[in-house]
């Protein structure tokens, strides 16, 4: 439990100083696409890693929340804030009501149900065009603000989506550390020994997959609120393999992984511009790389490929007998 | 305690239990017993809500029970054991303990993320209980170890002590001898009467007829999805209708 908190508290650290190490530049809107990638890879892993329940449609939910949030503040005019609540207790009630019939699928009709679903809420934000605009997209998006403090630029917003981002880190560390997280994880291993056990299965796959549609509309709201203008590109079908990507790449069931997997991910295409045309190529041949050789994600490979290494050197600890 | 009403189940054109009935006495060990292809199997996911019968009723505790799910079962104070033992192999000793005490526990999602005082009161105690019943079964120095790593015998009092930590009122093992040795068997058999004497009622499927004869305060025998016989082992033993399907004189 101490080095959970020591943990946690070494990454708000990592997160307080690196605005004073970049000095500001252009890797602060990266930064800032990073925290809210971290936040969508948290909430898929939650239903991914621990509940063992796949969703190809997070792209889906987190551009319901971008545009909630968008059209309720330019179009109604409402607080940038509220209109955040209502698009998240909106998409958790639809997630809700479509999770019970889509989550008694499993494995390949699962991530076929969820795949439609994300298109279908991709085909809405392109033909809505009288609400969303189209796919021109939507602009004037307001930025968020507290008491007239108004977060108009990257090193404001970085810490703003920082903050949301560490929260929910802080929020899902201790769910999964709970009898709700190890519920999950029984699913994942054995579901119908979870069962026996008196876990309600079928109610605590839907929470989560409730849960995690609302974390990642709260995380399109705040890229709404930050990038004051999207469109529906962002939230397509390539975006949801690429979170899925994220999650596996970082560790399944891992908190930190899917902090990880989001940086790496995020980073990645800044790093490869040459080749950008081609990125869903590279995720996916870093997706078979990956679970090829490295099944439990970056979390458990790298220790495990220190050690390998360490093994194999001459004068290595653990082969010296 | 158990009643079970005719229960009758069809696989499309296979009849694997026909017109079952019997009942369990509390605070007793209950064989379950009968040649491959009995319906040993069959009855007990029946009863433990995994299957859901053609026709008959089961009562629980005087409540008619048939149809119920198996977290509703669990909820009631029914448990199992399975076969080829279902751990939670990507979870520790401790943590597969902890999930049984899931319906002793009532933290929810929200509770949970915000770690409030009452939660944490919750974890504590579920901690406290789940170390109990791993010294119970003996395992308690395995705690930290991941489940998937045990060894075949352990990971049996592992599944017990995970379904001892719903404190059922009974619990049905599926075979838990298939698999042990000799001395794995014989502390099964002092750990099986332990729970009987803690005022648990057990209902065993079991092929290792020494140790049935053994616990048992009576043997229910099934024979090509029929009641064939009841009775003490003693009587089990003389019956001749029992002897001759164990023969395949029948």
């Amino acid at each position: 439990m101490k080095r959970e908190i020591f943990k946690f508290l070494a990454l708000v650290v990592i997160v307080a100083v690196l605005p004073a190490v970049f000095k500001g530049g252009y890797l602060m809107n990266v930064l800032v696409f990073v925290g809210i990638n971290s936040m969508l890879a948290v909430a898929l892993n939650l239903l991914l890693g621990y509940a063992g329940q796949i969703s190809l449609g997070q792209a889906g939910f987190f551009g319901l929340g971008a545009y909630l949030s968008g059209v309720l503040t330019t179009t109604y005019g409402i607080d940038p804030w509220l209109g955040m609540i209502i698009a998240a207790a909106a998409v958790g009630c639809i997630a809700f009501l479509i999770g019970f019939p889509v989550l008694k699928l499993k494995g390949h009709y699962l991530a076929m149900a969820t795949l439609g679903l994300g298109i279908i809420m991709y085909i809405v934000f392109n033909e809505a065009v009288s609400s969303t605009g189209g796919p021109s997209g939507l602009s004037g998006i307001p930025n968020l603000s507290v008491q007239g403090y108004v977060f108009d630029n990257d090193v404001k917003n970085y810490y703003l989506i920082w903050c949301a981002t560490l929260l929910i880190i802080l929020l899902s560390l201790n769910l999964v550390h709970s009898r709700i997280g190890r519920a999950l994880r029984s699913i994942h291993d054995s579901e119908v020994a979870a069962r026996v056990m008196g876990v309600n299965a079928r109610l605590l796959k839907v929470q989560i997959f409730t849960l995690s549609a609302c974390i990642s509309s709260l995380a399109g709201s705040f890229y709404a609120h930050t990038m004051s203008f999207i469109a529906p590109a962002s939230f397509g079908f390539n975006f949801s393999v690429e979170l899925v990507t994220m999650v596996i790449i970082g560790g399944l069931a891992s908190i930190y992984g899917s902090l990880l997997g989001a940086v790496l991910l995020t980073l990645l295409p800044e790093l490869l511009r040459a080749f950008q045309d081609y990125d869903i190529i590279i995720y996916g041949l870093l997706l078979i790389v990956m679970t090829m050789f490295m099944p439990g994600g970056l979390v458990k490979g790298i220790p495990a490929f220190f050690s390998f290494v360490r093994r194999r050197l001459p004068g290595g600890t653990a082969n010296n007998a | 305690m158990l009643e079970i009403q005719g229960i009758t189940q069809r696989f499309g054109g296979v009849t694997a239990l026909e017109d079952v009935s019997f009942s369990i006495r509390a605070n007793e060990i209950t064989g379950v017993i009968g040649p491959n292809g009995a319906g040993k199997t069959t009855l007990f996911n029946i009863i433990s809500g995994i299957y859901r019968q053609t026709s008959g009723t089961i009562i629980f505790n005087g409540k008619d029970v048939s149809g119920l799910p198996p977290e509703q079962l669990a909820l009631r104070g029914m448990v199992r054991t399975f076969q080829n033992v279902e751990l939670f192999t990507q979870m520790t000793v401790m943590e597969n303990t902890m999930v049984g005490l899931h319906t002793r526990s009532r933290s929810g999602i929200f509770s949970c993320m915000l770690k409030t005082p009452g939660n944490r009161a919750e974890e504590q105690h579920i901690r406290e209980r789940a170390l109990h019943w791993l010294e119970y079964t003996g395992i308690a120095d395995l705690a930290d170890m991941q489940a998937g790593n045990l060894a075949f015998g352990k990971g049996r009092m592992l599944e017990i002590a995970r379904a001892m930590a719903l404190e059922p009122r009974i619990i049905l093992m599926d075979e838990p001898a298939a698999g042990l040795n000799n001395r794995e068997t014989g502390e099964l058999a002092s750990l099986i009467r332990k729970i009987r004497d803690s005022g648990v009622t057990v209902v065993l499927v079991e092929h290792d007829m020494d140790l049935v004869m053994d616990v048992c305060d009576s043997i229910l025998v099934l024979n090509l999805g029929r009641w064939l016989a009841e009775g003490t082992p003693r009587e089990i033993q003389e019956n001749q209708a029992v002897i001759a399907a164990y023969l395949g004189e029948g």
